[in-house]
């Protein structure tokens, strides 16, 4: 059964959450430093999993240090203290999801050792739970709302370094987590879009692609698998869905795996260099050239579940390498192949000793690394027989997602001592209250009364966070239905002839929509100013100006003259609808240009 | 209510039932907090009142660990004193407090490639903050290194870095005639986390034991990068900033060493020698006293009276107003030791360059050249209990090398 959760991170405009740096993404590099993270043992002198995959990587991770960067996102100096601004616009929205409110904050440190944070670990603080909000699919109930840091961001990464900028750390999150409440992939983009625009209400959210992600918690049989950092909304639905196939694809795996029921616990890591002495492969030509080496392991029982059309577990398996730095495996299901040859899979299939229902994995690496490698390839092939794996996975742009590590323990958290506790009080709380902003059917049903368009015009204002410009240009010009014709309709089409918009930005609307309540163009003038200003630009309306009556009659008539013989159409008036309109070129208003067409039509006895 | 840190309780105030197990008291929690840690890891503060229910759901466990350290037979054998500090400081991750130290043992052996290498004999000494050492604890810290000497081909001493260089430069005075190297080491980031830099710190350091240096001598991150080191002097070296990885300079000097995987002298040092010689006797009436305008003088004659030396920071060249000079000479004629060092830091005190320097001379100051004042003030309590009479030869003689005579045209800062 699909169930799933979200969770989504918000980036705030405030300032920095433990420093005065700007929540600004800069891409003035002033310096770089180099560090190294070590995993920190927990209590049972044990590493968290997660951890210690990400430590095996045993990567450099350069920081770049911009303007908006100051000793704290160096680790280099320890917090200050809390941005009060932020803290309260996380107390707000957890009373907007009607949550409980922790009494007195304190902060955590989560251990993230990939890099992201200079310290090794993000700080968060619980501030609201047990909350719910209630939506035209019912009530999805809220885990917790945190609040937290924002993570560095990753400029690059080549072998063995990860390179970070320093402006995106330190800039408040607030994390809303849902409960495992949402039935569908569709729920899932619904409930993302309601808890993003009541984020957004509060007024203190960054803009911008990146400013709001969202994670994903996926079950649908049991396990629970997290896919991290979803940052286009579109793109959630579709996430969702792969990751059910592929959730279903690995029960059924396991149910096939059971059946077999083969002795998968004597798997034997072989070294096989010297068949490929002579290989076509260039890969791993490439490799034996720089001292790697083959090896490889038997699987028992497995032929045909690493590929094939219902099985796709090798594609598993090599996202499991390549997150120690390996680029992939070759298994026996889609051998021969990539320059390895019949014969170099004979000599495999004697070596590994595979019989018919048998699969074997090979891969290229430095040897040290490819035993562990294949050490972690042996564990998630033991662990197939379970169905899902509690997982974290990155989303990839096509929807589909790939491995990123162990689902990491809660042991992971222990207090951030460097920041002292914040008392929540009443008087807070009260304060607050009084500012809670509407939800987001009131919001919609709002837009919806005050511009005089459908409900679901409005919504499409809400959800791609176009108010405040459509509440500007109707200040200017009030006709909702104008305004949202081009905000929603002719810049996309233009967009849609391959031009480029982004020009397009409120300073011409303005002019635009100013022109429009002077009288100086029509609304049809629109689509042909915005194409003329891409093209050349400018803005400029005297081209466009409207023609006076006269004028449009005799330029209706000529058109009639023209064209009435060759109309057989039933509908005259329309087709001559559509040839005035487009020699007009926006210099009449339509239904003027109709009432005049009419007239001139009925002159003439040409009836509809 | 009979709860204690680590049980899982139920807590039922106005706002619902809260589960969780009892963390330890923040010092800046409100009174009226109780401080739970919840299933997903959180902690959270609920305020706890007369109609608050507390129900206890299970006592804790409280959870030992014992791990015993390999010992590698064939390893360089290295001393390790534990004094404290942030390098040793950990986290009780069941109560969530953060403890001033485990054994060294315990923090060294997170460090597997110090394990491979070398023979690790560790002992804690004690475990204070370094803000907390006192004379006493030098003497101790000297006769415990002085114990191994001879068995170790170095002594790593892990401290605290806001009295570090104090520490260093009293060790500097008291075992002299090295056989081998005294490595203070510390960290400016705790050796719980995960960017600590308490790992490169100690895996540096201990190169040293593998060469001649006979010093005693700080070795701490030379950039805010985890990727060298730099080894200072123990008496020519301070901290410079309350923060960063990087916060020990070398002033007036160049450091002795830089460590980048390997170690790289790049200025000349004292070579292993022996056999030591420990004299550890100190004469604690000695003050340092920062000079600043409008200072009264009444504050030097009052805290001078009662003391058997004093070191003046003064400003500049080591100066301070006409007004002190009376005061001065007042002291140095009742046998009390005046030495003048500059809260320039950087550069030599000279009291022959303006009048009010010669009379400071006159009234019998004695300028210690470009000695740092923290190092004047533990030197004169050891010049005058080992050499009463000697005092003013001995504090212009350079002994360790917190003295030089010349300083060259490097960037300072
Ligand atoms: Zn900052």
């Amino acid at each position: 059964m699909f169930k799933a959760g979200i969770e989504i991170h918000q980036q705030l405009n405030t300032k920095k959450l433990f420093c005065s740096c700007d929540s600004d993404l800069n891409d003035r590099v002033l310096g770089e430093f180099t560090r190294v993270l070590r995993p920190v043992q927990s209590e049972l002198g044990e590493y968290d999993a997660a951890a210690l995959m990400e430590s095996m990587k045993r990567r450099t991770f350069v920081y770049q240090v911009t303007e908006n960067s100051c000793l704290v996102e160096m680790d280099e100096e320890p917090p200050h203290d809390v941005n009060m601004e932020a803290l309260e616009v996380a107390v707000l929205v957890s009373l907007m999801f009607n949550c409980r409110i922790v009494d007195e904050v304190h902060f955590m440190r989560k251990i993230v050792i990939d890099g992201s944070n200079t310290t090794g670990f993000q700080r968060t603080a619980l501030i609201g739970m047990d909350g719910y909000i209630d939506t035209k699919f019912g009530r999805i109930s809220i885990r917790s709302v945190c609040l937290e840091e924002e993570a560095a961001r990753k400029i690059d990464e080549k072998e063995g370094i990860a390179v970070y900028r320093l402006d995106r750390l330190g800039i408040p999150l607030i994390e809303v987590t849902t409960g495992p409440d949402l039935k569908s992939p569709q729920e899932v983009k619904m409930a993302a879009q309601i808890l993003g625009y009541a984020l957004r209400s509060t007024k203190k959210v960054r803009r911008g692609l990146g400013s709001i992600r969202q994670d994903l918690n996926i079950s649908t049989d049991g396990e629970r698998v997290e896919v991290k950092g979803v940052s286009r909304l579109n793109l959630l639905e579709k996430i969702a869905l792969y990751e059910m196939e592929r959730q279903e694809m690995l029960s059924s795996l396991a149910e096939e795996i059971k059946r077999r029921n083969p002795d998968l616990e004597h798997i034997e890591i072989l070294d096989v260099t010297d068949i490929f002495r002579e290989t076509k492969s260039k890969l791993i030509r490439n490799g034996l050239q720089k001292g790697h080496r083959v090896l490889g392991i038997r699987v028992p029982g497995f032929s045909g579940l690493l590929k094939s059309d219902r099985y796709r577990f090798g594609k598993e398996l090599a996202e499991v390498v390549k997150v120690i730095g390996i680029p992939g495996i070759f298994h026996s299901d889609e051998l021969p192949n990539y320059g390895i040859g019949e014969n170099e899979v004979r000599l495999l299939r004697e070596k590994f000793s595979t019989g018919d229902n048998d699969a074997f994995i090979i891969i290229v690496a430095e040897e040290n690394k490819g035993k562990e490698a294949l050490l972690y390839v042996i564990q998630r092939i033991r662990k197939a027989i379970n169905g899902v794996n509690p997982e974290t996975r990155g989303p990839r742009d096509d929807g589909t997602t790939e491995f990123l590590r162990p689902l990491p323990g809660s042991e992971r958290m222990y207090p951030e001592t460097d920041v002292p506790p914040i008392r929540i009080t009443e008087e807070m709380i009260e304060r607050l209250k009084g500012m809670i902003p509407k939800s987001y059917e009131e919001a919609i049903r709002d837009i919806s009364e005050r511009y005089g368009i459908s409900m679901q015009q409005a919504q499409q204002i809400l959800d791609e966070n176009r108010e405040d410009d459509f509440s500007f240009f109707y200040s200017i010009y009030p006709d909702g239905n104008v305004i949202f014709r081009v905000l929603f309709n002719i810049i996309p089409e233009i967009e849609g002839e391959g031009l480029d918009v982004s020009s397009i930005d409120s300073g011409v609307l303005e002019k635009i929509f100013s022109a429009l309540a002077e009288g100086r163009i029509v609304k049809e003038a629109i689509p042909y100013i915005l194409r003329d200003f891409i093209a050349n630009g400018r803005i400029q309306f005297d081209e466009f100006k409207p023609m006076d009556e006269d004028e449009l009659q005799a330029i209706i008539e000529s058109v009639v003259d023209e064209n009435i013989g060759d109309l057989k159409s039933r509908n005259v008036e329309g087709a001559l609808m559509g040839i005035l309109m487009e020699k007009l070129r926006g210099r009449a208003d339509g239904e003027m240009v109709n009432s005049i067409l009419r007239r001139v039509l009925e002159r003439r006895g040409v009836s509809k | 209510m009979d709860f204690e840190t680590g049980d899982l309780v139920e807590i039922k105030n106005k706002k619902g039932i809260f589960r969780g197990i009892v963390m330890p008291r923040h010092a800046f929690s409100g009174e009226d907090i109780i401080i739970l840690k919840l299933d997903n890891g959180y902690n959270i503060g609920i305020k706890v009142d007369d109609e608050t229910k507390i129900k206890i759901i299970s006592k804790g466990l409280s959870k030992k660990t014992e791990r015993k350290s390999k010992i590698n037979e064939n390893g360089i054998p290295v001393s390790v004193l534990g004094t404290g500090g942030t390098i040793a400081s950990y986290i009780d991750y069941s109560t969530g407090a953060v403890k001033p130290a485990v054994s060294q043992e315990e923090l060294l052996l997170a460090i597997p490639e110090i394990e491979e290498n070398y023979r690790i004999k560790s002992r804690t000494i004690f475990s204070i903050l370094s803000e907390n050492m006192k004379v006493k604890n030098w003497k101790v810290i000297a006769e415990e290194a002085f114990k191994d000497l001879d068995d170790s081909r170095g002594i790593i001493i892990p401290h605290g870095t806001d009295t570090m260089a104090y520490t260093a430069s009293a060790l500097a005075f008291m075992i002299q005639n090295l056989p081998s190297p005294i490595i203070l080491v510390g960290a400016q980031r705790s050796s719980d986390r995960p960017s600590s830099d308490a790992y490169l710190n100690l895996i540096y350091s201990l190169k040293l034991v593998e060469t001649d240096l006979g010093e005693v001598v700080i070795s701490m991150h030379g950039s805010t990068s985890d990727t060298f080191v730099q080894v200072h002097r123990g008496v020519r070296a301070r901290k410079m900033h309350t923060s960063r990885r990087d916060a020990f300079r070398s002033i007036n000097e160049k450091p002795i060493a830089i460590i980048e995987n390997e170690v790289r002298f790049i200025s000349s040092y004292r070579k292993r020698s022996g056999p030591p010689v420990l004299r550890t006797g100190m004469d604690e009436k000695v003050a340092l006293l920062y000079y600043y305008p409008n200072m009264d003088p009444e504050i030097l004659l009052d805290i001078g009276s009662r003391m058997h030396g004093i070191i003046i920071a003064g400003t500049g060249l080591g100066h301070v107003s006409n007004d002190m000079i009376p005061v001065i000479r007042d002291l140095v004629s009742r046998g009390v030791f005046v030495g003048v060092t500059s809260q320039c830091l950087y550069g030599s005190v000279n009291l022959n360059v303006y009048s009010t320097g010669r009379e400071m001379i006159i009234a019998g100051a004695v300028p210690l050249k470009d000695m740092l004042p923290e190092v004047a003030y533990v030197k004169l309590m050891w010049v005058l209990e080992n050499y009463p009479g000697e005092e003013r030869d001995k504090m212009l003689q350079n002994l360790v090398g917190e003295i030089s005579e010349r300083r060259v045209g490097i960037e300072y800062v």
